[in-house]
């Protein structure tokens, strides 16, 4: 049996230690008294090298070699090898919450810097260690937004992720708060924005660039909504900002996202690294673990985890949250996914990301019968509405070897001619005009 | 050591990118085009690897020292699962994939990765079903609790409180409250279980349910767990267990036997996934038939031909926590666990770790008080009250340990303890490492005694001394923001 | 003249205004304070309501508001230096001050001697 150390004599000494004859009779002192159970599970276990082969053929069953035009907030993004390789680091991977700081300044001081790049990325002064994913985020900042205005209503923009969309419902359920979201077509959504801001309305949240990829200055509904006690929340796709104004100089005073674009492989849907940015007014209404920059005995600067009253090991039931684990390692792969590419690096992914998505938008349209389902801006995810019913072509495009986008008739029927479609920096020319090609023949 | 934003020069970079093979251009409108780049650090790739490796020579983890953390199960996490969460298959994986038309088909074997973790879950705890979702303990806790309310709505009930023993975890009160539930506490007898009497008291029309630890945060096994669950059903309300703290039971008693309505687990801990400086980590979150309906979808399902499906819709469903299957590679990690050890390394784990817990708090017992005199199972309570006389507390016992080259136990937790040690050894130590650990503690006793102001000094040989976490509490930097970048 | 909740809030009435903070035990058993939650001016309170927070390292305490009333203006001096509390408890380092406040709920609180009576039975335990 791997992992466990002790052998027979060792055991046999520690029960005598103890004062027992025998582990059942240690079992039945500590009050256990139930029968075992018998289980229809296979009683013995595998050698690591009979595991890994299973795995491997599992792994052979999911084709990760199909060429990937499909983002809907998650993104095939370039992962540096550099970054596996640190995070793998025993004292980085086998570590836990950094409880005590003196045994833990690494995980701390890259929490920190990793709390700092968030800040600069999104024009905010606050940010938190990590929370779960983009979705939990969002829907803790909704939270931070009730507590601090003690209002009822929240505003939500329907071109906000309708994964979010549903994340949202199932937790606000049993709040007492009423959720109301506007129509999905973008400039329909705006304008609704704007005219539903009133006095009872706690927070207003956008995506940005939207779920559809249209990107617009926020800046109006954000002043307005301040203006009248509303917190604007903005939920955004961080690898956009190398090339998008930041939420921060638009006057939003939280910011929340999915981080999987800064270096987390793709994962079939997790572990991924939820974020928040925030002002500092709501420093101490934010949920999750902050670490702090402060000095030791002998005046050596150092780290430690602050602002710790707001948390649950504390308040209990009147804590801001009850997030206790968060995504530590994750948030590491960020900030080492950020060092590395660094300030220029970092704006030439975004250029190669919209560049390549603009050729990709005009190359997909000189297909006779296929349009951009908007005029808007766009980053690097945009809309084409095609002649026919999406859904047989993706699939037929699938087939072909090509992961097309998302049909949005599933989300609404009027969209059914409509498929979402996102380019980065790893598509080359080539693969941009193959599945022009394979698109054009599937119709 | 200096700070990433204080090293490099500008133009440098850490990373290399192919060359633009179509025309520069963009569909950025210029309204909303960021004027200057982000402030983000220029380093070669280089310094960036070496910064960061520096960085984690001043951390302890499992693989450089022992560390008893209580609650938190810190064992080993076996090597050969990284690779496997890197194997492409997995991690270049699209979970949008599978819900794309026909998706599904091209997704097979993680669905059935997912799928077996789920099932060999629940016939291992005895539930009806799992899921996956839930990323973390506090999330899946948070799960569990909708699903409770989402029942009892259901039934046209309204039960508004939850009960809770005072010896809980934190995340219990804040996770019932964010499910919409007010919190009760009730209280812990003299031997360490839960007050039957207050629980008596405590039961009523308005009860949603009880939420139990088992094991107890205390390390110890509530005998009266069976008669606990009856009084809470008898009552109309439910049952949730707390999977904290399985590692003490696995393999041995299934809490779905002892009449638990649902519970979530924490991979993490008894399933041996990294812990990685505090997360990721994974919660999932099993229920008896009777809640099934209202699990969270999508939910993988398996077709008579054989292959997995995903469920969408579900009248009673309390909707999505997670945007897809949960935390994924942690979960194949646990998959990968669950093979490798089958049902006979499951009952050695629980062996192994009660062995370990006990022969601790036996030898210790000469020196720290035991929160209560009986035997424990995975981890046991100790108290430093005796020491705090001497004016050397539980945080001054935990600083002296990290000089002698053991991460810290959990300490001041459970709350009703008094200087409270909490020392979970798990069963991958080997009992050279308790002895070592058990000298270095009955020599810090023995200091504590003739000269407490050494232990009260501790930690010398750490990165840094003590921390000034008031004034960092009183005047947060949290960021290093661009103003105050120094060249 | 002082009065004194169980909660370990001190209130004095004078002219109408009630200026209230915790007590010099509280502050002593709640260690350095690092933050003080200051209740909004215009903001309404019940007696026994919760009316700001105070925050050490480890641990956080709501206060209670002693008597009912309306925030006439809060002690901005708190905001930058929490630690007024543990220098000057029960003068410098008050919370607020309420008006609008009925001094006959005054009589459910605790005088000097009750409540000094009360702390000596807690310091013995």
């Amino acid at each position: 049996m791997p992992y466990i150390a002790n052998t027979a004599q060792d055991r046999k000494e520690m029960l005598q230690a103890i004062g027992v004859e025998s582990f059942d009779e240690l079992w039945h002192l500590a009050d256990v008294h139930e029968s075992p159970p018998r289980f229809n599970l296979p009683e013995k276990g595998l050698s690591e090298l009979e595991v890994l082969a299973k795995l491997g053929t599992l792994a052979r069953e999911n084709r990760t070699d199909l060429i990937c035009f499909t983002g809907g907030g998650v993104y095939d993004h370039f992962v540096p090898a550099a970054i596996s390789h640190v995070v793998e680091r025993g004292e980085f991977l086998t570590s836990y919450t950094p409880y005590q700081p003196e045994a833990s300044q690494g995980t701390l001081q890259a929490v920190y810097e990793y709390q700092s790049a968030m800040c600069r990325l999104t024009g905010m002064e606050v940010s938190n260690a990590s929370l779960y994913d983009g979705g939990t985020a969002l829907f803790e900042a909704i939270l931070m937004a009730l507590r601090r205005n003690r209002r009822r209503k929240v505003l939500i923009a329907g071109t906000l992720s309708p994964i979010y969309q549903a994340m949202v419902r199932t937790s606000s359920h049993h709040l007492a708060a009423e959720v109301r979201v506007t129509s999905d077509e973008p400039d329909q959504c705006a304008d609704e924005l704007l005219k539903s801001l009133d006095e009872e309305t706690s927070s207003v949240v956008i995506q940005y660039p939207d779920f559809y990829g249209t990107i617009r200055d926020w800046t109006p509904l954000v002043m307005k909504a301040r203006e009248k006690g509303i917190t604007p929340i903005c939920s955004v796709y961080p690898l956009a900002l190398a090339l998008l104004k930041t939420p921060g100089e638009m006057g939003f005073e939280i910011v929340t996202g999915e981080g999987q674009s800064l270096g987390i492989p793709l994962s079939f849907g997790g572990p991924y690294l939820g974020f928040m940015t925030t002002t500092s007014d709501f420093m101490r209404k934010m949920p999750g673990r902050i670490c702090g920059r402060t000095k030791d005995l002998s005046g050596k600067p150092g780290f430690v985890l602050t602002l710790q009253a707001r948390e649950q090991h504390i308040r209990r039931e009147k804590a801001t949250s009850n997030i206790c684990t968060n995504e530590s390692l994750c948030a590491l792969r960020a900030i080492i996914y950020l060092a590395l590419m660094g300030k220029t690096g970092f704006r030439r992914v975004g250029e190669l990301c919209a560049s390549k998505a603009s050729f990709a938008a005009e190359t997909l349209i000189s297909i006779p019968g296929v349009r951009l389902a908007s005029s808007d801006g766009f980053f690097n995810e945009f809309v084409i509405e095609l002649p026919v019913d999406a859904k047989p072509v993706v699939s037929q495009l699938l087939r072909k070897g090509f992961m097309a986008g998302i049909p949005l008739g599933a989300f609404r029927e009027e969209r059914n001619k409509q498929v979402l479609l996102a380019v980065t920096e790893k598509r080359t020319r080539e693969e941009i005009v193959g599945l022009a090609e394979a698109l054009g023949g599937a119709l | 050591m200096k700070l990433l934003f204080e090293k490099g020069s500008p133009g440098r970079t850490g990373t290399t990118l192919p060359a633009l093979d179509v025309q520069r251009s963009d569909r950025v409108p210029d309204s909303v085009r960021r004027r200057e780049d982000a402030a983000l650090p220029e380093l070669s790739e280089l310094d960036v690897i070496r910064h960061f490796v520096n960085l984690s020579r001043k951390n302890m983890g499992i693989e450089t020292s022992f560390y008893p953390l209580g609650s938190c199960t810190m064992k080993y996490n076996p090597r050969f699962h990284e690779d496997v969460a890197s194997f492409t298959g997995f991690a270049g994986l699209h979970p949008r994939l599978s819900l794309l038309p026909e998706g599904e088909e091209y997704c097979q074997g993680a669905l059935r990765a997912v799928f077996e973790a789920e099932r060999f879950l629940a016939e291992l705890l005895g539930f009806a079903d799992f899921t996956m979702q839930p990323l973390a303990g506090a999330h899946g806790e948070m799960t569990g609790l909708m699903l409770i309310a989402a029942f009892h709505e259901a039934k046209g009930e309204d039960r508004s409180v939850m009960l809770i023993p005072d010896s809980a975890h934190g995340t219990n009160p804040a996770s019932a409250t964010l499910a919409g539930f007010s919190a009760r506490v009730i209280g812990t007898d003299a031997f360490g279980n839960v007050d039957l009497a207050s629980l008596e008291k405590a039961l009523g029309p308005d009860v949603a349910g009880l939420m139990l630890t088992c094991p107890n945060t205390l390390g110890l096994y509530d005998a009266n767990v069976r008669q606990i669950n009856e009084m809470v059903h008898a009552s109309g309300g439910l049952v949730y267990a707390d999977g904290a703290n399985l590692n003490a039971i696995v393999g041995r008693v299934r809490p779905g036997d002892l009449g638990f309505d649902i519970m979530h687990i924490n991979l993490h801990k008894t399933f041996s996934t990294p812990h990685g400086g505090g997360g990721p980590g994974s919660g999932p979150v099993g229920v008896c038939a009777k809640l099934v309906p209202f699990l969270p979808v999508p939910h993988i399902q398996e077709h008579s031909n054989g292959s997995l499906r995903l469920k969408h819709e579900s009248a009673y469903s309390v909707g999505p926590v997670a945007p897809y299957y949960g935390n994924f590679l942690v979960i194949l990690r646990a998959w990968a666990y669950m093979t490798t050890l089958g049902i006979e390394g499951f009952r050695r784990v629980s062996e192994n770790a009660v062995i370990n817990a006990n022969y601790l708090r036996v030898r210790l017992q000469q020196a720290y008080k035991p929160a209560f005199e009986r035997a424990c199972l995975h981890e046991c309570v100790l108290s430093a009250s005796a020491q705090a006389r001497l004016g050397v507390r539980a945080l001054d016992i935990a600083k002296a340990l990290l000089d002698r080259g053991f991460h810290a136990p959990t300490i001041y937790f459970p709350l009703i303890v008094e200087e409270a040690l909490m020392i979970e050894p798990t069963e991958t130590e080997s009992k050279e490492t308790l002895d070592a650990f058990i000298s270095a503690m009955l020599e810090i006793a023995a200091l504590a005694e003739s000269a407490p102001d050494a232990v009260t000094a501790a930690p010398l040989t750490m990165p840094v001394r003590r921390l000034d976490e008031t004034t960092a509490a009183r005047r947060p930097d949290v960021a290093a923001l661009d103003l105050e970048e120094t060249p | 003249m002082k009065y004194y909740t169980e909660e370990h809030e001190w209130v004095e009435v004078e002219d109408g205004v009630a200026t209230v903070g915790i007590t010099e035990y509280a502050a002593r058993e709640l260690g350095d304070i690092t933050f003080v939650e200051l209740p909004e001016k215009g903001s309404e309170f019940g007696q026994g309501d919760v009316l700001s927070v105070v925050e050490s390292v480890k641990a956080a305490s709501d206060v209670f508001a002693p008597v009912s009333g309306k925030v006439l203006s809060a002690n901005r001096i708190l905001a930058d230096r929490p630690e007024l509390i543990n220098e000057s408890p029960e003068e410098d380092g008050w919370i607020c001050k309420l008006a609008d406040v009925d001094e006959k709920e005054l009589e459910n609180l605790l005088t000097d001697a009750e409540y000094g009576q009360m702390v000596s039975n807690l310091s013995k335990d």
